[in-house]
């Protein structure tokens, strides 16, 4: 190139590559939403519990820890919600069932999504959720009360991860939220009329 | 090619020259106007601020309020705070993008980066007169954004310049005046990004026969490495607000926990532009301050290579350190303890350039011209927000100083006075060059006096106030802190009334007319534009230059 005139070619060819370059950082920063949360899925990261389809086979562990409840519900869904039990010991590798009750407070049909996660965040590779209500979006008739269950175990190789050493008590937490966000638009509110009807 | 139809073209005058040009020279005195005037009000708004904070109490901004929205004296008070936190947001905004931004890479870069490398002008003219017009036209968006509503029944957006969530979605500020200001990054962030694949190009493109990447300028390596941050991480900030500008109307939950988001994607996101954005803003500076200290010294700058590399380095590690921003938001341990690393690392390369930018001086024969003095008073601010910042850098410490007074005085130091200081020294230096006219140095020396004197007496004591834990983003704060926060006005008042001096500087430099020459700054001036009249010539460089040596670093 040096010595001859700059070529326009060459030219374009540059500035097309750079602005490749601008649309990717954009799509990636896009794209960050769903790879952080396969990311976290993945690895238990920010204590992101872990999901097991099938009852497999595990050796249980020596190590008994507490497990704690936290139960919220978010001002926009009128529901109660509260754990059977607020805290059980429970020995590593060993799987069991909590419930949580749960009743819809309005004379409406409502339907909420919890979130959930569990403290401290380094359990979160080690807990491992069989079945929970919190996997699909759960819907109560008026007034309708229920008993929700979440089978779990805590995987005994927590014990061989040194910052678990002096962790006696992992709190699983879940937040109801209510699945249509409060109506923002005027359609959202006729539909909800019209669902009520 | 601006080159092969030169002569060819007239030579357009009045409206239509600066209207549509295409010229880079007239560009780049577009954006430095552009500059003064985004400056001037962002400055107007720090005296206001610390004219509010000279004295405890709420005295200035509810009569402000009153003056500009008209507010009703029973409701002033709430008015006034309002307008504070509106100011302080639009203060950041307007220093950072229309300020710092248009000033070195629009102006200075515009002007010289095609001389430096003996280009006749920049690759893609008519992308680069878009450019300008996009930053004009995001300028007028934002000075809307405070006229508008955004909290409830208050006017403008006063969350800062970081805008977080849930405070800039439609819990905290429901009305337009934030929409205005996404769509007014909106573009300004696409006219950055045009001018730096613009700039990228060109400096790719359209070196001067025998200008090699290692014998190009430093202020152009500067301008390289700014460039391929902007293009790198202005789409992320784009993403940022376009999903906050989503949330805030078409109802997706990007930052609601609600609906399965989460409002620290945003800030990991923000800081992720953020970060590298402050090295965008000095970068620029570390370039021309080379040339200056050179200039000054009668000597080549010492470690040419490394003071490059030194800023493709600091250019990178930028990239890698944005969560330094976020300690207090439940970071792992891990990941604290690399971004502290990390940030840490930085003051390696920061290092390389302070000491060669000393060693060039060393031995050297010094005049101490006026573009001289502001580059050495760079030199030492930056060292001093430099040192402060490796104290930030510091998870724990961190703890202790988060959003407090000494993070206002550390990036003050960095930015309101290196990056100004670097603003300053490049305007003095290619003052004679751009206009063709001497200005009167002692003039500017007393501007530098009482800008020196002025910010350093307003944010020194800043770091007192933060480490005894005064809080930055209030109005009002306890009588304990009254003292400072006194002596920290003072310093403002002294730093604005510079600017009288400045723009007398300038006015009697138009009026004097005292012919520059090609070369006021004697043999150490060894760069290209310096072999060009002043001003150069509307098209430069119908033949190119061939570039045997070195001798035109």
């Amino acid at each position: 190139m040096r010595g001859l005139p700059p070529s326009s070619n060459k030219q374009s060819q540059i500035a097309l590559a750079l602005l490749f370059g601008s649309v990717c950082m954009l799509i990636l920063s896009f794209a960050s939403v769903p790879l952080y949360r396969a990311f976290c899925a993945a690895t238990g990261f920010g204590g992101t519990p872990q999901k097991s389809q099938a009852l497999a086979k595990i050796t249980p562990g020596a190590r008994v820890l507490t497990v704690r409840f936290d139960a919220n519900v978010s001002k926009d869904l009128q529901w109660r919600f509260e754990p059977e039990l607020s805290k059980i010991s429970l020995r590593t590798g060993e799987t069991t069932t909590v419930y949580f009750k749960v009743t819809n407070l309005t004379d409406k049909q409502t339907s909420g999504q919890a979130a959930y996660n569990v403290s401290p965040d380094l359990a979160g590779a080690y807990f491992v959720k069989i079945a929970c209500f919190c996997f699909e979006e759960k819907r109560l008739a008026p007034n309708e009360g229920a008993e929700w269950p979440v089978v779990f175990y805590l995987d005994p190789a927590l014990e061989s991860e040194e910052g678990m050493e002096g962790v006696k008590e992992i709190t699983l937490s879940y937040s109801f939220f209510a699945t249509k966000a409060p109506a923002k638009s005027k359609t959202s509110d006729v539909k909800a009329e019209k669902e009520k009807s | 090619m601006a080159s092969s139809t030169a002569g060819a073209h007239d030579h357009p005058i009045g409206l239509r020259r600066f209207l549509f040009s295409t010229n880079h020279k007239d560009i780049g005195t577009l954006y430095l106007i552009l500059a003064v005037i985004g400056g001037l009000v962002g400055m107007l708004m720090s005296v206001a601020i610390r004219a509010e904070l000279m004295h405890p109490g709420i005295s200035v901004f509810p009569g402000l309020a009153q003056m500009l929205y008209g507010a009703d004296p029973s409701m002033a008070t709430d008015a006034g705070k309002n307008l504070y936190n509106v100011f302080i947001t639009a203060h950041g905004l307007l220093m950072i993008f229309f300020m710092v931004m248009p000033a070195m890479m629009g102006g200075f870069a515009n002007w010289f980066v095609p001389i430096m490398i003996g280009a006749p002008d920049m690759a893609f003219p008519r992308l680069n007169n878009i450019s300008f017009w996009f930053l004009a036209v995001a300028l007028i968006l934002l000075v809307m954004s405070m006229f508008v509503e955004g909290a409830p029944g208050m006017m403008g957006f006063g969350g800062g310049w970081v805008f977080y969530p849930p405070l800039s979605s439609n819990i905290g500020h429901p009305g337009p005046a934030m929409d205005f200001i996404i769509l007014s990054l909106h573009l300004a962030g696409a006219s950055s990004i045009l001018g730096s694949i613009n700039f990228i190009t060109t400096i790719f493109n359209m070196r001067a026969p025998g200008m090699t990447l290692h014998k190009m300028p430093l202020f152009a390596w500067a301008m390289l490495v700014t460039a391929f941050l902007l293009v790198l991480t202005l789409p992320v900030l784009a993403g940022a607000i376009t999903m906050l500008l989503t949330d805030r109307n078409f109802g997706t939950m990007f930052y609601d926990p609600a609906g399965g988001g989460d409002p620290l994607l945003f800030q990991h996101l923000f800081w992720f532009f953020g970060h590298p954005e402050v090295y965008v803003l000095i970068l620029p500076a570390f370039g021309l301050i080379s040339h200056i200290v050179s200039t000054f010294s009668k000597k080549p700058v010492f470690g040419y290579l490394g003071m490059a590399y030194a800023m493709v380095c600091i250019g990178f590690l930028g990239c890698i350190v944005w969560a330094h921003h976020m300690y207090t938001v439940g970071l792992s341990l891990n990941a604290q303890r690399y971004f502290v690393f990390a940030t840490m690392v930085i003051a390696v390369p920061t290092g390389i350039k302070i000491f060669s930018w000393i060693a060039t001086m060393w031995g050297g024969s010094i005049s101490f011209r006026a573009p001289m003095i502001w580059a050495i008073g760079f030199i030492f601010v930056f060292t001093m927000g430099g040192v402060t910042g490796v104290v930030l850098a510091n998870a724990s410490v961190d703890r202790q100083l988060h959003e407090t007074y000494y993070v206002v005085a550390h990036f003050h130091y960095t930015m309101s006075l290196a990056a100004v200081f670097g603003v300053f020294a490049g305007f003095y230096y290619w003052f004679p060059k751009m206009t063709g006219y001497l200005y009167n140095e002692t003039l500017s020396k007393l501007h530098f006096l009482f800008l020196f004197v002025g910010v350093n007496l307003t944010f020194f004591p800043q770091h007192f106030l933060g480490l005894a834990g005064m809080p930055r983003r209030y109005i009002d704060y306890p009588d304990a802190f009254a003292s400072w926060n006194y002596l920290s006005s003072l310093g403002a008042f002294i730093g604005a009334f510079s600017m009288v001096v400045f723009f007398y500087t300038v006015i009697e430099a138009f009026m004097k007319k005292r012919y520059a020459g090609y070369n006021p700054w004697g043999s150490g001036a060894t760069t290209l534009e310096w072999t060009l009249p002043s001003p150069p010539p509307f098209h430069q460089f119908e033949t190119l230059p061939r570039i045997t040596g070195a001798e035109h670093q």
